[in-house]
This record gives C-alpha cells, sequence and structure tokens, in this order.
C-alpha cells in the first residue's frame, strides 16, 4: 500500500522533509510506518516513546491499522499556548 | 477577542441577550524569556485539521463538565514578535466560578494535547520546545488538567 507520511516539529527538521510518500508490504500498522521512517532516518529514532500519531487527521495509536492512501501523521510532543 | 466574546455570548441581533453573569477571557502573550534565554521571536506550527479535532474534543470535555459554560478559544500560527498573542481563551457561564475554571481547563488542555509546536528564537540560535506527548484520549491529563482548572 501507498502512504502519505506528514512530519512536524523538530521531526520534519530531522529527517529533512515535511511530507513523504512510502510503499508499504503486507498488513501495515501506524508503527509499522514509524519503522519505516526510522530506519530511514535514524535521527529521529529517539522519539519512539514521545511520538504520537494521527492518521487522516485523527489520533490514532501506534496500533492503528493503515490502509493504502491514508495519511500518517508523526507528532513530537507538542508545545501549544 | 471580540469575535470570541461574541461566540460565548450567544447573543443574536433583535434577540434578547442571554445574559451570562460572567466572562472570563485569556490571552497568551509571547514572553522575552524562556529558561534563561533571550527570546527574539516565536514561530508556531499546527497540523490544522488535528488541531481543530483537538478543540472539538475539548470543547465537549467543557460541555460535560460545567454543562453551563460556554468557551470559544483559537491559537494563532507563524511568526509572532514579543509581547503578541499566540492564543485566547473565553469562558462564559452563569457564574464567575465556572468561567474561571472553563477557561483555565480550555488552556491546560491545549498545552496537552493541540498539535501545536513552537520554535523558540533566542539571542544566540533557535529550539524546537517540546512539551507534551499528545494523546487526547489519556484520562490521567484530561483530570490534571481540570484539577488545575479547580485550585
Amino acid at each position: 500500500m501507498r502512504i502519505t507520511i506528514r512530519l512536524f516539529g523538530r521531526l520534519h527538521d530531522l529527517a529533512g522533509a515535511t511530507e513523504l510518500v512510502r510503499e508499504l508490504a503486507g498488513a501495515a500498522t501506524v508503527a509499522t510506518a514509524w519503522t519505516v521512517l526510522a530506519e530511514e532516518f535514524p535521527a529521529i529514532a529517539p522519539y519512539a516513546r514521545s511520538v504520537s500519531a494521527a492518521v487522516n487527521a485523527d489520533f490514532a495509536k501506534m496500533t492503528t491499522p493503515l490502509a493504502d492512501g491514508d495519511e500518517v501523521a508523526f507528532l513530537p510532543p507538542v508545545s501549544g499556548g | 477577542m471580540a469575535e470570541l466574546i461574541r461566540l460565548v455570548s450567544g447573543d443574536e441581533p433583535g434577540e434578547p441577550p442571554a445574559g451570562h453573569g460572567a466572562i472570563v477571557t485569556f490571552i497568551g502573550t509571547v514572553r522575552g524569556e524562556n529558561q534563561g534565554r533571550k527570546v527574539v521571536r516565536l514561530e508556531y506550527e499546527a497540523y490544522e485539521p488535528l488541531a481543530l479535532r483537538a478543540f472539538g474534543v475539548i470543547a465537549d470535555e467543557v460541555r460535560n463538565r460545567w454543562p453551563s459554560a460556554r468557551v470559544a478559544f483559537h491559537h494563532r500560527t507563524g511568526s509572532l514578535a514579543l509581547g503578541e498573542a499566540s492564543v485566547m481563551v473565553v469562558a462564559a457561564s452563569p457564574h464567575r466560578a465556572e468561567a474561571f475554571s472553563a477557561c483555565r481547563y480550555v488552556i491546560e488542555r491545549v498545552k496537552q494535547i493541540a498539535p501545536v509546536w513552537k520554535r523558540e528564537f533566542f539571542e544566540g540560535g533557535d529550539v524546537w520546545i517540546e512539551g507534551a506527548a499528545a494523546d487526547a484520549s489519556d484520562e490521567a491529563s484530561s483530570e490534571e488538567a481540570y484539577r488545575r482548572a479547580c485550585e
């Protein structure tokens, strides 16, 4: 399946991109997408414990399944206000 | 801010005013100092569709916790200079206690779950500020916000 990955805050600085399109094989979850990304950009790997995620602009968990065409966003700890 | 006050007042032209007894406002502004650094400006980034969803979650929580309160809030994005407003919250209710609490609750929850990030430009560099891991379904953090709101 083909998914779009969106990165915010320091994550897009570390990866050097705000939006990426990647192919995932088989039954993928948000965690699959994170693993693929962290292998490609090892600098983001330390965020594994603090990152949160959204699928198609709704809050999601690492276990949320993905479908072809989904938009997955990875969010570093937030700092609004 | 006037627009937010109009939203919480719920008053329609030609109709009698709802007559809320209290309106509390909060304006967060860009502070010139942070952790010993001299701040020059802030840049805010947001994931807008998810931020609107998070704001909806917060508004629903307020409705459950303070049924008589009405809230409206707004967060700016982009580059903001010292002293500029970054976030505004307005809460209206028949009595002041609920309005103060609902207003405080909204800003605490915005800081906890809204997908908004600030990059601080200070004298000598810049840094992304990172606070809470955003988890809208975490009840412990919503209880913490409620506790602060009722202090």
